[in-house]
């Protein structure tokens, strides 16, 4: 008795923990007053508001492309990196390349952005590239940070894959190119399609390196949020966080109710 | 040494050789990438932190120069970044202020992580899905507005403060915000999901079994925890550690936005440096020896990660 | 056909410093049932690996219906394999997965669908089709396996421990559907095993390897009854292995100092072991307590009785030297009632010595 009471004090108060912050700026966000903290009504004005911001509008253009260019990027360069790192013993200087391919897990951010911005500048003044900071070298060093998060999670994936599917698939008549696409391909689907998603997620949150990286124009999301709520706060921001969580909710319970009817099937 | 540098010239070699094969692309692309945009430029911060500071553009010398006057060529190499951030007690304090961040969340992150990543593993799968879930959503929501969210609950005004003085418990908002703590506060909230993701992998696979089986030897509960199941849960606890201390050490946007001016951090000191003193060498040199600090974290979580394959969510 | 259908010529196989396969040589004839057995280690996975294609051997051939197939690639080969683990594909119902070969041999749809809907029902999977594989059970999911191959039509069938996987009874029910299959469709099989009952129950013939060589092929009497050595003796069922010294005075008998009495038998040849199977031996109690020495007869004191239904096993200690006898329980009138620490006697035909 005393022992199950503890786990749901536990979980319950874990939970609060965890939601009450984002709640409470929901519930802000359909404030009516300039002041976000002095209550003056329900209202959708901010919402409202938020859609007529062209400053947030374009950094979440900007946000979206660049993290779905990323992701994929980082999809195709980390799937490879992973696939080598699991399956192709003969890589010149292995250790090296591990090291490359998972130092950026847990590398500090402000310590990779500052080392991409002189970078940039180093390579400016030698050889003119890039010609300005701006979404192009933002993009190349979110690629940079996300080939390490999604080869993590390919070589976790082929490090379980039973190989004796593949040979199957070769002992049936399946050449080498054709069991890669037909049957490798698909089986390491999901993980793929996870790392594209973390990888999307990464370079949509991600305030310091793009701080560095980025030039004149190129404002990401988190940069104008950032700019915004600095020294206050911000009723537009509040409204933001509510459609981002709404978001986020949507697909997550998509995923719970999949995951669900999927355990219910197999019994 | 030289004998394995070699055979790995040879390996090379017989890939450039292959390079119609589609291993060569699959290893070289990415090898490639990280080592143009991730290596190097590792290497350009060495290099200019080991640089003379001088204005211009760029604000440092170079490290070879034609010496006109001699024709000579002169070494522009210099320790003195390093000598000065480290004589300096105002970046030394700085360091120190990171580290004790970083140490005091990661453990605050596993006293409440530890029994909430606990329970969750060990409920029905029914209801266990659902919990993920819940654990999860935190961590796919934008980092930059949880830290955000805390500015709006602790201000002077804020929803803690009314509602304390709503319930009569306090007659004069409570400064909340703008101090160390309130920093360790955001820094938990926002890295708690870091903590409880590995450690519930850990423990979901862990046989319950094992635990009826010392209860039935009649060892009891507390001790079966201490004796059983915490040392089996190690791996879970380092992983976890590990991706709460590494990144915190260097974090930069929670002190900025929940933290005060009595406290400064490593992360912020790099910023500063760079973008108001314009110190690229200093600057270079904090990175550098930010990253000699971490050195040793990095390894036991690189040892940790390719002994038990901790595996991303 | 003299000549064997799958010849197996001198192959080795290292790995690091490991030798995997020490000049194995093996013929498998047409339409045989064949097993491959041996403890984990042997070397029999690593020939079965050979034959599909899947690693290369140092040296040696491979022929195949008179075909060298030692460096054909394992897609080309004419054979097929069965997983241990199935293998089956994860991301394709039951008919994609049986008719995966099909497609990759380019065969039109017809007779794909024609096939596949035959296969199916030879193996009692029609109605499944639709199904995915992590929504079958585990008898269902090796049939698919099955499928998968037979299909295909081969000339060869491999199968890697393909009853392993499921639980005692569906395995000894799957035992004799696979022996069946094999027998209406004529195909070879090559079944690898660690499993010595299984082995014997399923072949035709059989190779007992160990340690990278083969020690003994043949038919599972010969195997039994007279194996090569006292491993394979061991091996298979259980053995009592006793030393033999020639007698100087009488070549028609030996003596045995585990025992200490006369053995005799018909076959004289220079050997120093004989077996004696436990079945082989008869038991009764020794009443007239006396010890006299008398060929091919042992008294002893039973150490362990253990009743197993259809027969009892009996370790008896005789002359500091234990060994098994099995008493068929005949009767269920029969009262031997020898129990712990009886006085026995034991004896047997001179047809029972086997000498090694």
């Amino acid at each position: 008795m005393n022992k199950v009471f503890f786990k749901y004090l536990v979980l319950i108060f874990g939970f609060i923990f965890l939601y009450f912050p984002i709640l409470a700026l929901i519930g802000y966000s359909f404030n009516d007053s300039k002041r976000v903290m002095v209550w003056k009504g329900f209202s959708f004005r901010w919402y409202g508001e938020l859609f007529k911001n062209e400053q947030i509008l374009e950094a979440f253009y900007t946000s979206i492309e660049i993290a779905a260019l990323s992701a994929t990027f980082a999809t195709i360069l980390g799937v490879m990196a992973g696939f080598s790192l699991a399956r192709i013993a003969k890589i010149p200087f292995r250790s090296f390349f591990i090291f490359l391919s998972t130092a950026p897990l847990v590398m500090p951010e402000i310590i990779l952005g500052l080392s991409l911005l002189l970078f940039f500048v180093t390579t400016n003044n030698l050889f003119g590239l890039p010609s300005s900071k701006g979404q192009l070298t933002v993009l190349i060093a979110h690629i940079t940070f996300s080939v390490a998060f999604v080869a993590v999670i390919i070589q976790a994936r082929l490090s379980s894959f039973d190989k004796n599917i593949e040979e199957a698939a070769q002992d049936l008549g399946a050449k080498p190119n054709s069991v890669i696409w037909k049957i490798t391909t698909p089986v390491i689907m999901p993980a793929i399609i996870s790392g594209w998603l973390l990888a999307f997620t990464l370079s949509l949150d991600d305030l310091v390196v793009a701080s560095f990286t980025t030039g004149p124009g190129a404002n990401t999301l988190p940069i104008v949020v950032f700019s915004k709520v600095r020294l206050g706060l911000s009723p537009e921001v509040n409204a933001l966080s509510a459609i981002i969580m709404l978001f986020v909710v949507t697909i997550a319970v998509g995923y719970y109710i999949k995951i669900r009817n999927k355990s219910d099937v197999n019994k | 040494m030289l004998l394995g540098s070699w055979s790995n010239l040879f390996t090379i070699v017989e890939m450039i050789d292959g390079f119609k094969n589609f291993k060569f692309w699959y290893v070289f692309s990415p090898y490639f990438w990280l080592v143009l945009f991730f290596f190097i430029p590792l290497a350009i911060i060495l290099k200019i932190s080991l640089s003379v500071s001088e204005w211009g553009m760029p604000p440092y010398k170079k490290l070879f120069s034609l010496n006109e006057a001699t024709g000579s060529f002169d070494l522009n190499i210099t320790f003195s970044n390093y000598a000065f951030i480290f004589s300096d007690s105002y970046y030394f304090q700085s360091y120190l202020n990171s580290i004790s961040l970083a140490f005091t969340s990661t453990l605050i992150c596993l006293i409440i992580g530890y029994p909430i990543a606990f329970y969750v593993a060990k409920s029905k799968p029914k209801i266990r899905n659902l919990f993920l879930v819940l654990l999860v959503i935190p961590f796919w929501t934008s980092f930059l507005l949880r830290v955000y969210a805390w500015k709006v609950l602790l201000q002077g005004n804020g929803l803690i403060n009314n509602i304390l003085i709503n319930l009569n418990l306090i007659d004069e908002p409570l400064s909340m915000m703008y101090n160390h703590y309130s920093v360790i506060l955001g820094v938990v909230y926002t890295y708690l999901p870091f903590m409880i993701l590995p450690l519930y992998g850990f423990l979901v696979k862990f046989d319950l079994r094992l635990i009826e089986a010392s209860h039935d030897l009649g060892v009891r509960p507390i001790k079966t925890f201490f004796k059983i199941i915490l040392p089996l849960s190690i791996p879970g606890i380092i992983a976890g550690s590990m991706l709460v201390f590494i990144p915190v050490v260097g974090e930069f946007v929670i002190p900025e936005l929940l933290g005060g001016s009595d406290k400064l951090y490593f992360g912020k000191m790099i910023f500063d440096e760079f973008f108001v003193n314009r110190d690229w060498p200093i600057a270079s040199a904090l990175a550098m020896s930010g990253i000699l600090f971490l050195a040793i974290p990095i390894m036991v979580f690189q040892l940790a990660y390719q002994k038990y394959g901790l595996k991303n969510e | 056909m003299k000549e064997g259908f799958l010849k197996i010529q001198n192959v080795s196989k290292s790995f690091n410093d490991i030798q995997a396969l020490k000049n194995v040589s093996l013929e498998i004839k047409k339409s045989e049932l064949f097993s491959l057995l041996g403890s984990s280690g042997c070397g029999k996975s690593t020939l079965l690996r050979i034959i599909a294609g899947f690693e290369k051997p140092d040296s040696g051939r491979i022929y195949l219906d008179g075909e060298d197939i030692t460096d054909l690639p394992p897609y080309n080969r004419p054979l097929n394999i069965m997983f241990q683990s199935y293998a089956l594909f994860p991301h394709l119902n039951v008919f994609k997965n049986i008719s995966f070969g099909l497609k990759e041999d380019r065969l039109d749809t017809n007779t794909i669908n024609q096939r596949t809907d035959e296969i199916l029902k030879l193996l009692e999977l029609d109605g499944l089709e639709n199904r995915k594989i992590d929504e079958l059970s585990g008898g269902q999911q090796q049939r698919v396996a099955l499928a998968r191959c037979l299909v295909k039509k081969p000339k060869l069938l491999l199968l890697d421990e393909p009853l392993a996987a499921l639980d005692k009874k569906l395995r000894i029910q799957t035992q004799f559907e696979l022996v069946n299959l094999q027998y209406r469709l004529g195909i070879t099989f090559i079944i690898v095993t660690h499993d010595q009952e299984e082995a014997m129950s399923l072949s035709d013939r059989m190779a007992i390897m160990q340690d990278g060589n083969v020690l003994q092929i043949g038919n599972p009497v010969e195997i039994y009854e007279k194996p090569n050595n006292e491993y394979i003796a061991k091996f298979i069922g259980t053995a009592n292995i006793f030393k033999l010294e020639k007698n100087p005075n009488n070549n028609e008998s030996y003596f045995s100092p585990d025992l200490n009495i006369q053995i005799q038998t018909k076959n004289i040849l220079d050997k120093s072991q004989c077996l004696i199977r436990p079945e082989k031996i008869k038991i009764k109690k020794n009443e007239i307590k006396e010890n006299t020495q008398e060929i091919n007869k042992c008294f002893g004191i039973v150490k362990e009785v253990a009743y197993l239904g259809s027969y009892t096993k009996y370790l008896i200690q005789s002359n500091n030297c234990n060994f098994y006898v099995f008493h068929a329980n005949n009767s269920i009138s029969e009262k031997l009632n020898i129990k712990w620490d009886d006085e026995v006697e034991c004896s047997w035909d001179h047809g029972a010595i086997y000498l090694l």
